[in-house]
């Protein structure tokens, strides 16, 4: 709820309480004999406009890694909470994860902006940090931390699959619409650069305020007028599904290519393939990829019927997972005791799941996944619910990310 | 082409127009709070999940019933009408003799806990809802692309709008709800009923805020969380053209919807801003509000 934020008569804060208190939802009873107990915090946006790309979603795709799992020697809680998009009260459910509820793994925390945020109390506290949700290639750049893994997608790979595509295709003068925060000014330059690399222009931006900003026709009718030959959407969730819906409202799509720079399946469900056919988008992951993604749809779809896993929440599962065979492998009281010496454990081992099958985690903590460009189906090639892309393109893991050196990571020797 | 201030004329006659649109949405739902305020002295923090029901509603008269989308019109303020009026009888009304600040704390509870039911039944991904055949298709007005519906919005509103305007300060109805507004108990001597009186325009407010959401679901998405993105705004709508102003509300709906707007095309970064900073201006200069009557 935003709106005790900014409540104009300032009374209506207290009544905000409710909203921030984290959800302690244990997995199992603690038993009596003391076992260790791992606890991994899921921290994200459940009631913004990412609550769909990762929400509760996210924490069900963990609990289905923890019952997978099925550890043995240690016990396993999942918690959660809504940071609300906001760094600030992220930063403060983390500490206080850290230091009153024994939390060892931090998981999932979309937006850049709390991302990258959150990144300097874990590595203080010396826990472990797994991202799914955010995009910023900052936090295995400059922004690194030794204990921390970017796992699903960056904003870098995501520039170069969906972004090189379009450019490939002729599409040599841009526009943006960008989410005027870390994450949307990431991305607008990670694909600026590599426009500009293929001789290409940007003609012009609209950054918008984020979050909060429903209505995108005057940035559309701006950028109609550029003339630019691509509207590149800059933004993620709510946000994406709103300014497509409205650019063709508005006949952008009539004289401009729309590059939905990232995309979710669950944005394009709430679009409706109507709508939504023919673009181009780029996940880490899909349902219907091969009989492994398959094999977990089904098992964990029963638990979450109104929402089909997408790219950051099969991170989240597959993060947990690989997490969980390292504490398994190296003890858990030394992973308790170390978060540091259990990601220089987990990168040494190789990472085996069904999302994304066998993958490796490079040195900075970029988990290195195949990029897949998709195209949305027409409505009459779908054969049925979320069967929603035709594969165009795949992108092995070692090219889809920014080289190594790139990146220019302070702890990576070059 | 022509430029003013460095923009291409006809990009900000677009916007102008673009701003009048988001203005119409403004104008109603900071209408049906002024009528709740100004009548009834509640602030209305529920008012977003009202807009947000009216919308749900039209999405499941189509969904369920078959409805479509003019007849939603009218039956879907209706409907969230009566469920305005139940809250009304059964929450609100004990609270008429209490500080405003519990019914604002009444009323804001009561939209966390409706925006959560409709998030467990129906999820956030947002439900399309698609623009009626008839007010399809876009029409070019040369300077910009202007999708016939959002013209059709622009209308409806300033038809609503005026409606309301009249039936307060025009009619025999109006003129005594006016009068149970100043002096409640000496109207209930002459024989006017003045709890049912302040329970149907309690009824009358939320049906307003239903009617935007019918006509804000083919824009927007249908999810429970597009009411929360208009609220903030319309209070400061409702503070800047004075506390309970039915006028007053209507031309700052539509006045602030054209300066957004404008913010949008110079510096887009502020656009979320612009409102709460004439509103600051506003309490400033004149506390009572632009169209707010001495107090």
């Amino acid at each position: 709820m935003t709106i005790s934020r900014r409540s104009l008569l300032g009374s209506a804060a207290a009544a905000g309480f409710g909203a921030t208190l984290p959800m302690a939802l244990p997995l199992r009873r603690a038993r009596a004999a003391a076992k260790p107990v791992i606890k991994i915090g899921v921290l994200n946006d459940m009631s913004g406009p990412y609550q769909n790309t990762g929400g509760q979603t996210s924490v069900i795709c963990t609990r289905q890694a923890v019952e997978e799992f099925n550890a043995q020697g240690f016990d396993v809680q999942v918690i959660s909470a809504d940071h609300q998009n906001k760094p600030d009260l992220a930063v403060s459910i983390t500490r206080q994860w850290f230091d009153r509820d024994g939390v060892d793994l931090l998981l999932d925390v979309p937006t850049s902006s709390v991302a990258l945020a959150v990144q300097p109390v874990v590595k203080e506290k010396n826990k472990v940090y797994i991202n799914s949700g955010a995009a910023s290639a900052e936090l295995t750049g400059t922004a690194c931390s030794p204990n921390f893994i970017h796992w699903t997608y960056d904003t870098y790979m995501l520039a170069r699959s969906t972004g090189g595509a379009m450019v490939e295709a002729g599409g040599d003068t841009w526009y943006f619409l960008t989410a005027d925060y870390a994450f949307g000014k990431q991305l607008q330059s990670d694909t600026t650069a590599l426009i500009k690399k293929a001789h290409g222009k940007v003609l012009g931006s609209s950054p918008y305020p984020f979050p909060g900003t429903t209505d995108f026709s005057s940035f559309l009718v701006q950028a109609q007028s550029s003339g630019a030959k691509v509207l590149g959407l800059a933004n993620a969730g709510n946000d994406t599904v709103n300014s497509i819906k409205q650019a063709q409202e508005f006949g952008v799509t009539k004289s401009m290519k729309l590059a939905a720079l990232l995309m979710f399946i669950t944005d394009v469900h709430a679009l409706g393939l109507k709508t939504a056919q023919g673009l181009n988008l780029t996940e880490s992951y899909y349902w219907d990829l091969n009989d492994r993604t398959r094999a977990f749809t089904k098992r964990v779809l029963p638990k979450t019927p109104k929402n089909m896993p997408n790219m950051d929440h099969a991170g989240c599962y597959s993060g947990a997972l690989h997490y969980l065979k390292t504490v398994q492998a190296m003890g858990a009281a030394a992973a308790k005791a170390d978060g540091r010496a259990t990601i220089a454990r987990m990168k040494a081992m190789e990472v085996d799941d069904d999302c994304f099958g066998k993958t490796t985690i490079r040195e900075d903590g970029r988990h290195l996944t195949p990029a897949y460009l998709f195209q949305v189906k027409t409505p009459a090639e779908s054969k049925g619910p979320w069967d929603y892309y035709k594969l165009v393109k795949s992108t092995p893991p070692d090219q889809a990310y920014r080289p190594l050196a790139d990146g220019h990571c302070p702890f990576v020797k070059a | 082409m022509f430029m003013i201030l460095g923009v291409p004329g006809p990009l900000l006659f677009g916007q102008v127009l673009l701003g009048l649109i988001n203005g119409a949405f403004y104008a109603m739902l900071s209408l049906g709070l002024a009528v709740i305020f100004g009548m009834l002295n509640i602030i209305n923090f529920a008012h977003g999940s009202f807009f947000m029901m009216g919308a749900f509603v039209s999405w499941m008269l189509l969904n369920y019933l078959g409805i479509g989308y003019f007849p939603s019109l009218i039956l879907a303020p209706i409907i969230v009408g009566a469920i305005g009026i139940l809250l009304e009888k059964t929450l609100i009304s004990r609270l008429y003799k209490l500080d405003h600040l519990y019914g604002l704390l009444l009323t804001f509870g009561m939209s966390l806990v409706v925006n959560g039911l409709f998030r467990n039944y129906y999820g956030s991904s947002g439900m399309p809802y698609d623009i009626p055949g008839v007010l399809n298709g876009a029409q070019n007005l040369g300077f910009m692309y202007m999708p016939i519906y959002r013209g059709w919005v622009v209308v409806a509103a300033l038809v609503v709008c005026l409606a309301t305007w009249i039936a307060i300060e025009k009619t025999s109805l109006g003129a005594r709800l006016r009068a149970a507004t100043e002096n409640a108990p000496m109207v209930q001597a002459f024989g006017v009923n003045v709890p049912r009186l302040v329970t149907l325009t309690f009824g009358g407010g939320v049906a307003l805020a239903a009617f935007a959401g019918v006509l804000a679901a083919p824009i927007y998405s249908v999810n429970p969380n597009m009411g929360d993105n208009f609220i903030n705004t319309v209070f400061a709508v409702v503070v800047i053209g004075g506390m309970g102003s039915i006028i007053g509300s209507v031309i700052t709906g539509f006045g602030l919807g054209v300066i957004e707007g404008l913010t949008k095309v110079f510096y887009p970064q502020a656009s979320a801003t612009v409102v709460f900073l004439v509103m600051v201006i506003v309490l400033l200069a004149r506390p009572r509000g632009l169209f707010g009557r001495m107090v």
